[in-house]
């Protein structure tokens, strides 16, 4: 009992609500109504055993350590059974209208649709999130990572696929989790109903950095969110400094054009994120470090440090080199 | 009974002594290796099954000082998810399914009133088995091989292409012996229960602790099949290519997924209905009074028992199910909380109308229903599919999963512990350092996880190895990590308590808590026949009803007999000949043992073990002759 009221005063004190408990969309919110109902009556319950529990026990007749008494008191006996039957009818109503209450909710989440919507593809990868929003002209497909932007009240369709092991999507703000499974196509829709940043991590297991796998989708109003998909939509600009251009010649001639694309230029590989506009991002290492110039710097000289096991190498380059670099990574708005 | 019997019951100082010569515990190698008699078997086991819990409690250690900040780098990942799959796969597998079985070959045959296990021999293979799987793990966990995909072992995850090397075929193996050996348990359990009751000891007089013990024996058999064929699927296509999960060559990862949980939603129940048994015997003993509805009582045994097997879907709710798969299996998930419900008022209805004992046993009960209460309601959240859309794979399950299986079933096990401890060894243990452990363990499994439910609705995943400072889940964290030393006092108090009772606790009488069923009837500890005569039962509470119970005579005791009764009414039957001690079973498990591991790394290991196997086996069912004339004899 102390322990949580400690922390509950904790809860008060620090945290706020949670944020599966803060809703930004339809769907968090429909769940977070259903939390409530279920969150007092599981306190009415628990409340009203314990007391009857610490009441039966306190309250009792003195023990007799003579044989008891197996000649029931039918009065009694009957009485019991009565309370005993009173209190599972009761437990079968509650647990059916908790049930209804769920099936509602169940049916709420499926109802949200629109045709012609923004569709979101999000492929799940050890240990980041490739996303690409889909258009039917493929020249206009936008590929990004670990960020989703997303237009503020408009229903968004993501399609979720993984091709290496199990991942879950859970953006806690927006809604509850869908797994991303190799060899079955899952999908959901989701709402934001307030424009803002909504942080959200990899929920199922899937090896070493799958505490290092969390994504962020930033809700915003329709003109915005076009702007930032015409920006996308953008091959990398040119470099316009000598030392942009020679950080290219870096990205290009070294190992990370073997894993990376930047569209514009001829590295176009896809087993890392596309860093076409890596530096419009506001994290890097899939919501790991902010993005800075000296944090990027860290993650390319040793990702492992950062991330072990990721399959990111470290990258082994002069200061000259690594400077040019980053001012050319810079440049990627 | 036959007339022709050559030894019959003179007197009780004499066939106590022919008892003690045909019942003596082998001496040396065949004393250590050999010995079939149930009492043994499962004290070992109960040890055993104690030591790796708390081996698996230290990884939960290391666990919570990983977790105590963000960014700790106390542990890598990768050790990090060896440790966390194997505290998982240590706690359900070699803890809490053999440690409830083992309880069960401990008591089912006192509290039945006979003299051994239905098949000694096959009971004692059972626990080399388990011992040998065990040892498997941790051996391959110190020298860094320990599996790291989690005790569900979810594929692609563990499947060959992304877990090479050896770690995830050390799991297969190790489920392979470990289930083999719940099966053992089980059989023995059913058949002794169904088979050897005292006669009069009609179903209807069972006890239910013996009731909580068939039901789990039996969705024992049903449930581990489904995941010894599972863990072999997985271990073929790790060691001989099938693609059983395979998406390229079209093996499914759903697959998987379905076996594992349809074995592991009951493996749930399997832990927790035995601590039910647990809680009604205590609950009976210590409100000096016959449990109120016991017939409600069985039939929400049983109840639990079939509702167990249709809500595995539960654990995948996140996979993308049609909605009305989700709604069934949400309502068939809901609904077990009524049986359960209907355990939890009839004990509270017991205590209000008993007149209640305070000792050391009750106050775990009575820890045991304020903790596992809440683990039900979050049990019911995490029924609903839609809150388990939010709650799925968070710290949320954690607590919740801890509420149930420590709250749920450790505490009453720890009770049931000081309980029988009498008379398992014959001595009392403190009363008051009972009541110091009930108390700081209460305080230090709150203060671990009921922060960890509020962590998960913060968005802090399970199975992480550290977690961001601007999460803001770090105060929680702590808070969770003083708790979780706390609760390792409370453990080493209780193996105190333990140790103090072997050495100094005062000499117990036959029944110092004035129970009412069978075991304690006999001495502290019993002797190796449990009882110098069977008893004949003719109440639900034996003891209460007569002190002195009336007896069967007319078993020989020249050699191990025991007298066979009737499933339903426990009518007497014929007579059976169990038989003694051999190396047989120790043999036959070794040689299996080596098959097994072998086939860790080459597939001839299934050769190798069949070869192994096949000596021993003929041993040990080699015939000797004749049954005598009336009786009955098997070589198991």
């Amino acid at each position: 009992m102390s322990a949580m009221l400690l922390s509950l005063v904790l809860l008060l004190a620090g945290c706020g609500a949670p944020a599966a408990l803060s809703p930004a969309g339809p769907q968090a919110g429909q769940i977070a109504g259903l939390w409530a109902v279920f969150f007092w009556v599981s306190v009415v319950v628990e409340v009203a055993v314990v007391a009857f529990l610490l009441y039966a026990v306190l309250r009792a007749r003195r023990p007799v350590l003579t044989l008891p008494a197996l000649a029931a008191e039918p009065l009694a006996e009957r009485r019991l059974t009565r309370g005993v039957s009173a209190a599972t009818a009761l437990t079968a109503i509650v647990v059916v209208a908790l049930l209804a209450a769920s099936i509602l909710v169940t049916r709420a989440l499926g109802a949200l649709h629109a045709p012609q919507a923004l569709t979101v593809e999000i492929a799940g990868h050890q240990w980041w999130w490739e996303v690409e929003y889909w258009d039917p002209v493929p020249s206009q497909r936008v590929r990004t990572a670990n960020e989703i932007h997303v237009p503020v009240g408009e229903a968004v369709l993501v399609k979720l696929r993984a091709s290496d092991v199990i991942h879950s999507l859970w953006v806690p703000p927006l809604h509850g989790k869908k797994d991303l499974i190799p060899g079955h196509a899952t999908s959901l829709w989701i709402k934001a109903d307030r424009p803002g940043a909504f942080g959200g991590q990899c929920a199922e297991f899937c090896g070493y950095q799958h505490a290092h796998m969390r994504l962020l989708v930033i809700a915003e109003s329709r003109g915005a969110f076009d702007a930032w998909l015409a920006r996308q939509r953008r091959p990398a600009p040119e470099p316009t400094d000598a030392q942009a251009r020679r950080g290219r010649d870096v990205f290009l001639t070294g190992p990370c054009a073997i894993c990376h694309t930047i569209v514009g230029t001829p590295a176009a590989a896809r087993l890392g994120p596309d860093l076409t506009h890596l530096a419009g991002r506001t994290t890097l290492a899939a919501g790991t470090l902010p993005n800075t110039p000296g944090h990027l710097a860290g993650w390319i000289i040793d990702p492992q440090r950062i991330k072990p096991g990721v399959h990111m190498p470290s990258i082994g380059l002069d200061g000259a080199d690594l400077q040019a670099l980053l001012a050319y990574l810079g440049s990627l708005k | 009974m036959s007339a022709e019997l050559a030894v019959r019951d003179v007197d009780d100082a004499a066939t106590r002594a022919a008892l003690e010569v045909t019942w003596a515990p082998p001496r040396g190698v065949l004393g250590l290796l050999g010995t079939v008699n149930h009492k043994v078997v499962a004290i070992r086991y109960i040890v055993s099954a104690f030591v790796f819990f708390a081996l698996a409690g230290v990884l939960a250690l290391v666990m919570r000082a990983q977790l105590a900040y963000p960014e700790a780098r106390l542990v890598g990942p990768d050790l990090y998810n060896q440790i966390f799959t194997v505290h998982g796969s240590t706690m359900m597998f070699l803890f809490a399914v053999p440690v409830m079985e083992a309880m069960g070959l401990y008591l089912v045959p006192l509290m039945v009133g006979t003299r051994n296990v239905a098949f000694p021999r096959l009971n004692a293979f059972g626990f080399w088995i388990y011992l040998i799987g065990g040892a498997l793990l941790w051996a391959a966990f110190l020298l860094n091989v320990g599996p790291d995909a989690g005790w569900f072992a979810y594929v692609p995850l563990a499947g060959p292409d992304q877990a090479p090397g050896k770690r995830i075929d050390v799991w297969a193996q190790m489920i392979t012996f470990t289930e083999l050996a719940a099966l053992v348990g089980a059989v023995e359990l059913v058949v002794t229960t169904l088979k050897l009751r005292a006669p009069g000891m009609s179903l209807n007089r069972v006890p239910l602790f013996v009731w909580a013990m068939l039901v789990t024996a039996f969705m024992v058999i049903f449930a581990m099949p489904a995941i010894m064929v599972a863990s072999t699927m997985l271990a073929m296509d790790r060691l001989v290519d099938t693609h059983f999960f395979n998406v390229a060559e079209g093996g499914d990862a759903l697959l998987w997924q379905h076996l594992f949980w349809f074995f592991g939603h009951p493996e749930v129940y399997i832990i927790f209905i035995p601590a039910t048994g647990f809680v009604s015997t205590i609950v009976q003993t210590f409100a000096r009074r016959p449990i109120v509805g016991y017939p409600a009582m069985v039939l929400s045994l049983i109840a639990t028992g079939f509702l167990g097997f249709g809500l595995w879907v539960h654990h995948m709710f996140a996979t993308g199910l049609p909605s009305l798969g989700e709604s069934f299996f949400t309502a068939a998930s809901m609904l077990i909380a009524i049986p359960t419900g209907v355990q939890i008022f009839c004990w509270l209805a017991t205590l209000r109308s008993g007149r209640v004992l305070v000792r050391a046993p009750l106050l775990y009960v009575l820890a045991f229903v304020a903790t596992f209460v809440l683990g039900g309601l979050s049990g019911v959240m995490v029924a609903s599919a839609p809150l388990d859309l939010q709650l799925h794979d968070t710290f949320f399950v954690v607590a919740h999963l801890h509420y149930v299986l420590i709250g749920g079933s450790v505490f009453p096990l720890l009770g049931a512990l000081h309980y029988w401890l009498p008379k398992m060894s014959g001595r009392m243990p403190s009363e008051g350092l009972g009541r110091l452990t009930v108390a700081i363990l209460f305080v230090g499994f709150q203060l671990t996880f009921f922060p960890m439910h509020q962590l998960g609705l913060a968005g802090m995943p399970r199975r992480v190895y550290t977690y961001l400072p601007e999460t803001g889940w770090g105060p929680l964290n702590a808070l969770s990590s003083v708790g979780a030393a706390l609760l390792g006092v409370a453990v080493l108090l209780f193996v105190a308590n333990v140790a103090w009772t072997l050495r100094r606790g005062a000499r117990a009488e036959d029944d110092p808590w004035g129970a009412d069923t069978l075991e304690w009837s006999t001495t502290s500890p019993p002797p190796a026949y449990n009882f110098v005569h069977i008893p004949v039962v003719e109440s639900r509470h034996p003891l209460w009803t007569h002190p002195s119970p009336r007896v069967v005579t007319g078993l020989r005791i020249d050699v191990r007999e025991v007298l066979v009764t009737d499933a339903i009414d426990a009518v007497p039957d014929h007579r059976h000949m169990l038989d003694g001690p051999t190396l047989y079973p120790f043999l036959t498990a070794m040689a299996a043992g080596i098959g097994i591991i072998t086939a860790i790394f080459t597939p001839w290991g299934i050769t190798v073990g069949v070869v192994l196997t096949l000596p021993p086996l003929i041993g040990w069912f080699w015939p000797a002759g004749e049954a005598i004339a009336g009786t009955t004899r098997e070589k198991a």
